[in-house]
C-alpha cells in the first residue's frame, strides 16, 4: 500500500515534469498539437502495474497541474478529452486482448490524438480540422511505439 | 499483478510485435493513408480562393481549383489556370498588373491601380491538412 501510494505520487510528479519537458522539444515541427506524449509513459506504467483507477488518478492530477501551470482552461479540456479516451481504450485493450505493451501504447497514442481532434472540432466548430486526422494517426502510432518501448524498459528496471 | 502477465509474456518475445498487433498497426497506417488520399482528392478543391474587388467593392470570389477566365468589369481580364491567377488583359496604360507575380494557393495580391482592381488570394483556413504549410490553428 505504501509502495503504491509512493509510486502514484512519484509518477504523477514525473508526468508533470515530462509535460513541461515536452513543451521544450518540438517533435514533428509543423503540425500543431503533435507531441511525444512522454507523460503517457507514467500513465501507462501505472495502468499496467495497477489498474484503471490509479492510472486515471495520475492522469487527472497531471493534467490539472500542467494545465494550471503552463496552459489554460482550453488546454485542460483538450488534454482531459484525449487522456480520457486514451486511458479507456488502453484499459479495454489490456483487458480484452493479449496485446503487448507496444500494442496498448499505440492504441493509447492514437486514441489520445483522436480524442483531442474530436474536442477540437467541437470547440472550433469546424469539421475541416479532420484534415489533420492522417497526420495524427501516424504520429499516434509512432509515438505510441516509442512510449510503449520506453515504458517496458522502465518497467523492467523498477521493482 | 497484471503487469507481471505482460512482463513475462514480453520477456519471452522481447520487443517483437505480435501478429495481431502488427495487423492493428498496419490497419491504422492504412486508414491514415486512405484518409490522406481522400483528403488530397476532395480537399484540394476548396483549398483556396481569390477575391476580386473593384473600387473597394467586392466583385466576386472564385475558387482557384477551377480553370476559368474572368472579365472584371470591362477593364481587366484575369485567368485562373492550374491554381494560379494572373491578369491577362488590362486597359491600364502601364500593364503593371499583368506583370505581377501570379497568385497561388499561398495567397498573394495583384493590384491594378488605374482601374482600381484588386485581386486577393485567400488562403482557405480549411486546407492545411493536405499542405505542409504551418497554421497555428490548434
Amino acid at each position: 500500500m505504501t509502495k503504491k501510494v509512493s509510486y502514484l505520487g512519484l509518477f504523477s510528479a514525473i508526468a508533470i515534469i515530462f509535460g513541461y519537458v515536452e513543451t521544450l522539444i518540438p517533435v514533428f515541427a509543423g503540425i500543431p498539437g503533435i507531441k511525444l506524449g512522454l507523460a503517457n509513459l507514467c500513465v501507462l506504467f501505472i495502468l499496467i502495474r495497477y489498474s484503471f483507477r490509479e492510472a486515471a488518478l495520475v492522469s487527472v492530477v497531471r493534467i490539472l497541474v500542467i494545465g494550471f501551470l503552463f496552459g489554460n482552461l482550453f488546454s485542460i479540456v483538450y488534454s482531459l478529452a484525449g487522456a480520457a479516451l486514451s486511458l479507456s481504450v488502453m484499459t479495454l485493450i489490456k483487458k480484452k486482448t493479449d496485446f503487448s505493451l507496444l500494442g496498448i501504447s499505440v492504441a493509447g497514442g492514437v486514441s489520445h490524438n483522436i480524442g483531442q481532434l474530436i474536442i477540437a472540432m467541437l470547440l472550433v466548430e469546424n469539421t475541416s480540422l479532420v484534415y489533420y486526422a492522417p497526420a495524427l494517426l501516424v504520429s499516434g502510432v509512432v509515438t505510441g511505439l516509442l512510449i510503449g518501448w520506453l515504458t517496458e524498459q522502465v518497467g523492467r528496471r523498477i521493482p | 499483478m497484471c503487469y507481471d502477465d505482460v512482463k513475462t509474456k514480453k520477456s519471452s518475445e522481447d520487443n517483437v510485435l505480435k501478429k495481431k498487433e502488427k495487423i492493428f498497426i498496419a490497419a491504422l497506417l492504412l486508414l491514415a493513408g486512405i484518409l490522406s488520399l481522400l483528403f488530397s482528392l476532395t480537399g484540394r478543391k476548396e483549398s483556396a480562393s481569390i477575391r476580386i474587388c473593384v473600387d473597394g467593392e467586392e466583385y466576386g470570389i472564385y475558387s482557384l481549383s477551377e480553370d476559368q477566365v474572368i472579365s472584371i468589369g470591362d477593364t481587366n481580364i484575369c485567368e485562373i489556370k492550374d491554381g494560379h491567377v494572373s491578369m491577362i488583359e488590362a486597359t491600364c496604360p502601364d500593364h503593371l498588373c499583368m506583370k505581377q507575380r501570379p497568385i497561388d494557393e499561398n495567397g498573394g495580391t495583384i493590384v491594378c491601380l488605374p482601374n482600381k482592381v484588386i485581386i486577393e488570394g485567400e488562403k482557405a483556413a480549411d486546407s492545411d491538412g493536405s499542405q505542409p504549410e504551418i497554421d497555428a490553428a490548434t
